[in-house]
């Protein structure tokens, strides 16, 4: 196996192409190198994003934030603005492992990982976070929306990498939340994840609203009919009631080791409806 | 003089342990951290299928590859010593494999990776066969059977082979105790296996000379019984196998038994050279011992003064592939905190397709106990008694007949409860969703064979030399036994854990035995060395021996030619010590006989949130009699350790098979220990009612703690949400779902 940490992307997507056989990227590598470990994946090659300037910073200006693909979790939680403006973002990845895996844990990775259970996934979902996403034909915007198909599959191409996300810019009044549940308070795996992004109107009216579940599926699940719920109420008992009833409806949860379907499916409701409760608190502040 | 009127000067301070510059330095070498030059790595080829017939290993390939130096099956293993047959059978499979990661064949190499790349190279073919992993299961008659023809004779009949063994223990007639109730409470529970959750996988170098001689250096609890195993394992002689305890990350019973090593002494004697095995965490999940998964019915019969007029117990203990007796020691202590007339209890050894299980800190009794204390507490509760009150009417002291048979000595149950009562603790108001729940436990304690030899040096310094590796902090309680004894200060005496060739057999350190047994055996090691040292001080002084007398460190002559000798102190005899005889040392040997019992009682108070099921642990307390706390520090560890291993056998930790009877959580993020957040801070209460015997009173203390917790954080959950939980773990869906039905 062999390992490189190239300086820009335009050489690390070459690196990938010209790769006979495995090749993989390595962020954080709190996934990877748990999988190679494992003997789960042999790659022949291995490049390493740290090392790339366009890759490790997180910068701000009118059309809204970028986040560097190699940005840790730690770096977000210490970044005061994008704490204020996105905290449900900043929350989910701030979940992810305990503080040594978070100086390394990337969104990047979180998402490419796949995993219906990342918790990273769902708060960018309802963000309508955006990826820059790099290839030996140059670079194209892909929703992050687009990017996992299914457990451990996501939508770019082999020679593909992410250089970064970006974010939108945001109306007053909006904020987000990300909560999980867990059968213990940390080191462990979403069992069902809710993100709730929302803005109001001066009246506290909701005027723009996405839910999104992670866990409860093959992939993170958009819960429309929530939205439309809190979209227009006051985000009040019965809107709450709705969202809850729409998440548990739409939650499609298999039973396995980590808790039965019918267990999933009531949680989503639940878990969702605390973190309308939570973005909602924020926004009016 | 009796231990509670005895004065102690190092005896109950809060001294510095030994080791702990060590471990947080990195200088401790762990089982991992041995290392031989020229060593080659061993790895084990492990079955994937619950139960199987083995037609055909083709190990060819792996032989042929660049840098392996050994393959072995099971064919390269003699005959096994008798009585070794099992354990042989468990370390490698021989026609059968006969759960998920049993091991099949195994390869030394040059490195890890050749090692790994060769395991894969392994062709085995095999022929499934039907299995059964779950305890009501294996029990139904038409079951798939495990074993064939080991059914012992006194077993009931109308279950299936895998019900192998019975016993049964009580007194009295609880037809005639039932019926003098004015409640009757008849419940089935359950547990799942939980996994001792030791943080050091098993790790093991060895190497074997070409005249069969072999050094092993192993993380184990009981490297004496590592020897006899291997040698048993290996058709060796004992004395030619050398084994050297390395520390211990953990071990809770799990490490008192082999399950590489017999593999890698058979890859050292093969290849010719050392060989090192480490298992991974998956290894340690799928192929060593947890404890059992049980089913148990249990029936106790109270009247409204709240005394217990009648108690019975049927336990079912799944216990692996391979016949154990972890079933008599639930049925034995299940009632032990109780003074009963009408007392029986039976127990049901049940083999299954799921590794063998070794024993894990009181082995047996938290499920029975769980049982148990949640039958009296929803008795109490169906009769409007208080739990606390109910448990003083009816607690056993000394002179009770035990429910196991043998009558108590003096012991502090009845202490312990006052204590708990007056604990703020126990009066503290609760929260919406809150619930608190109590509950007693017992064991035994086991004092055993046990050699010890201490050896005053030429500077006075002391040493001891014991065979027990220290989990619990046993060389700094030893130490200071021996410098209360010696009468020195703590810092002058150093105790080793020394290799099985530097002294006669030791037990593990196991059945909370160390401080006792070994304490016990030091204390008279070091009697011993006074009293040759009063012997040639009183030939030197031309004085009678009585008149020579051991006194806050230093002999004393005290005769009618007093004022003649000045007291000569452990370094002034040292000084002097070869012109009077040489050398002089102490030792022990001796099975220790006079364990004291041990009981608990702890408080828990959990809120359980009403839309998910979660139970979160918002204080807990445990009160528990140590006889004498020689470092009240490490007491209070053992305390606190067997609470939070409770509580995750509570809560959250549990083994899942999935249909193919494969372990599905075969890592720690979906095999649930508790994280430190999970905790509150779990307070102690130290008790100290004297063991009469021993010199200090001490009670081993390291296996009670985790005999209470299942049952009273059941108690406190059952209590929080308004329904009774009767099947551990008490996970989220588990508890939502009880709480959803009507
Ligand atoms: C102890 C521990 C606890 C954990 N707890 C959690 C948790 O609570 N919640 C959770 O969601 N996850 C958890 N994880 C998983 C992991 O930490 C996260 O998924 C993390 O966000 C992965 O990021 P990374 O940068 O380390 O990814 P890496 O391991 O570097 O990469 C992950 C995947 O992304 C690909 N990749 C990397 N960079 C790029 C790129 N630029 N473009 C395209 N593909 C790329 C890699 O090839 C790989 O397939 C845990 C992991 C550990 C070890």
């Amino acid at each position: 196996m062999q390992y490189i940490a190239p300086t820009t992307s335009a050489a690390a997507v070459a690196a990938l192409a010209a790769c006979n056989g495995d090749a993989r990227l390595l962020a954080g590598g709190t996934d990877i190198l748990v999988r190679l470990q494992a003997d789960l994946v042999e790659p022949d090659l291995l490049v390493d994003i740290k090392h790339i300037v366009a890759c490790q910073h997180i910068t701000e200006d009118a059309s809204g934030f970028i986040i560097g693909a190699a940005v840790p979790s730690a770096q977000l939680g210490e970044h005061a603005r994008l704490s204020q403006v996105w905290p449900g973002i900043v929350e989910g990845m701030g979940l992810v492992g305990s503080t040594q895996v978070q100086g390394r844990a990337t969104l990047t990775g979180n998402l490419c990982n796949a995993s219906p259970a990342a918790d990273g996934v769902p708060a960018m979902v309802a963000a309508g976070a955006t990826a820059c996403v790099v290839g030996p034909n140059g670079t194209r915007q892909l929703a992050v929306e687009d990017i996992p198909t299914g457990p451990g599959q996501i939508s770019l191409a082999n020679n593909e990498m992410i250089e970064s996300f970006s974010l939108p810019p945001r109306p007053p009044r909006s904020s987000d939340a990300y909560i999980r549940f867990i059968p213990r308070t940390e080191m462990d795996i979403a069992v069902v994840g809710a993100a709730v992004n929302l803005t109001l109107d001066e009246t506290g009216t909701c005027i723009a609203a996405c839910v999104v579940l992670g866990a409860v599926g093959p992939t993170f699940i958009t819960v429309n009919a929530a939205a439309e719920a809190l979209i227009g109420s006051q985000v009040d008992e019965a809107a709450l009631q709705a969202v809850q009833n729409a998440c548990s409806t739409a939650a499609t949860p298999i039973s396995d080791k980590r808790g039965t379907a019918e267990f999933r499916k009531h949680t989503a409701g639940v878990i969702a409806r605390r973190a309308a409760i939570v973005a909602h608190s924020r926004a009016l502040a | 003089m009796s231990a509670q009127t005895k004065q102690f000067k190092v005896i109950g301070q809060r001294l510095q342990r030994p080791d702990g510059i060590d471990k947080v330095t990195g200088r401790a070498r762990y089982g991992a951290d041995i290392d031989a030059a020229g060593m080659l790595h061993g790895k084990i080829l492990r079955s994937p299928h619950a139960h199987a017939r083995i037609l055909s290993i083709d190990t060819s390939a792996a032989e042929q590859l660049n840098g392996v130096m050994a393959v072995i099956t099971r064919a390269d293993f003699p005959t096994p010593h008798k009585g070794f047959e099992d354990v042989q059978d468990n370390c490698m499979a021989g026609d059968r494999v006969l759960y998920d990661g049993h091991a099949v064949a195994a390869v030394a190499a040059t490195s890890k990776h050749i090692a790994k790349q060769a395991i894969k190279l392994i062709k085995v073919q095999y022929q499934v066969l039907p299995h059964v992993t779950d305890v009501e299961q294996a029990i139904q008659p038409d079951a798939p059977v495990v074993h064939s023809g080991l059914v012992s004779r006194r077993v009931p009949k109308g279950f299936s082979e895998n019900v192998v063994r019975y016993s049964s223990f009580g007194h009295g007639d609880i037809e005639t105790g039932f019926k003098a109730a004015d409640a009757v409470l008849e419940r089935t529970y359950k547990t799942e296996a939980t996994h001792q959750g030791y943080i050091e996988p098993h790790a093991c170098m060895a190497s074997m000379g070409l005249d069969n001689r072999a050094d092993m250096w192993v993380c184990t609890q009981g490297h004496f019984w590592i020897r006899n195993m291997c040698a048993g394992v290996m058709a060796m002689e004992s004395a030619s196998l050398r084994v050297t305890a390395s520390e211990i990350g953990g071990g809770f019973g799990g490490k008192t038994t082999v399950f590489i090593e017999p593999v890698v002494l058979a890859l050292a004697k093969k290849s010719g050279r050392a060989v090192k095995m480490v298992m991974t965490r998956e290894e340690v999940l799928r192929a060593t011992g947890p404890t059992v998964s049980t089913m148990m019915h249990v029936k106790v019969g109270m009247n409204k003064a709240g005394r217990i007029t009648a108690t019975y117990a049927k336990l079912f203990y799944q216990a692996g592939a391979y016949k154990q007796a972890t079933v008599d020691f639930g049925a034995m202590p299940a009632f032990a905190p109780y003074a009963l007339e009408n007392v029986k209890t039976e127990g049901l050894d049940v083999i299954t397709n799921r590794p063998r299980t070794a024993s894990y800190r009181a082995p047996g009794a938290p499920p029975a106990c769980f049982a148990a204390e949640s039958a009296i507490d929803e008795l109490c509760q169906e009769l409007g008694l208080d739990p606390m009150e109910v448990r003083l009417i009816n607690a056993a002291k000394g002179g009770t007949k035990s429910s196991y048979g043998p009558t108590f000595e003096d012991h502090g149950l009845i202490q312990c409860l006052e204590a708990a009562k007056a604990h703020p603790h126990w009066q503290a108001p609760l929260e919406i969703n809150q619930g608190r729940g109590l509950a007693a436990g017992f064991w035994f304690n086991f004092g055993g064979e046990t050699c010890v030899s201490v050896f005053l040096n030429n500077d006075g310094s002391v040493t001891v030399t014991e065979g027990n590796p220290d989990i619990g902090g046993s060389r700094a309680s030893i130490s200071m036994m021996v410098a209360e004894e010696l009468g020195i200060p703590y810092e002058q005496v150093r105790t080793t854990v020394t290799d099985t060739g530097s002294l006669g057999p030791n037990e593990p350190t196991h059945g909370s035995r160390v401080t006792f047994a070994v304490g016990l055996a030091a204390i008279k090691s070091a009697r011993a060395i006074i009293d040759e040292i009063r012997a040639r001080l009183a030939r030197m002084w031309e004085v009678d021996v009585t008149d020579v007398v051991w006194q806050d460190g230093a002999a004393h002559y005290t005769g009618n030619k007093a004022g003649t000798f000045e007291p000569l102190d452990l370094r002034q005899v040292a000084d002097i010590a070869n012109n009077l005889g040489g050398p002089i040392a102490g030792h022990h040997e001796a099975n220790a006989e006079g364990a004291g019992v041990s009981f608990g009682v702890h408080i828990a108070d959990t809120e359980v949130d009403p839309e998910t099921g979660f139970t979160s642990v918002k204080r807990y307390t445990v009160i528990q009699d140590a006889g004498k706390a020689i470092q009240p520090d490490y007491v209070e560890g053992q305390l606190q350790g067997g609470a939070v291993q409770g509580i995750g056998w509570a809560l959250n930790e549990e083994y899942v098979y999935g249909e193919d009877g494969c372990l599905q959580n075969t890592g720690f993020l979906d095999y649930r220990i508790p994280v430190a957040s999970d905790l509150p801070m779990i307070d102690t209460v130290i008790v100290e009612v004297p063991n009469p015997g021993h010199p200090f009173g001490v009670r081993g203390v390291g296996e009670t703690p985790i005999v209470p917790p299942l049952a009273a954080i059941a108690n406190a959950v059952s209590r929080a949400c308004g329904k009774r939980q009767v099947d551990l773990p008490m996970s989220p869906p588990k508890v939502l779902a009880s709480m959803q039905k009507a």
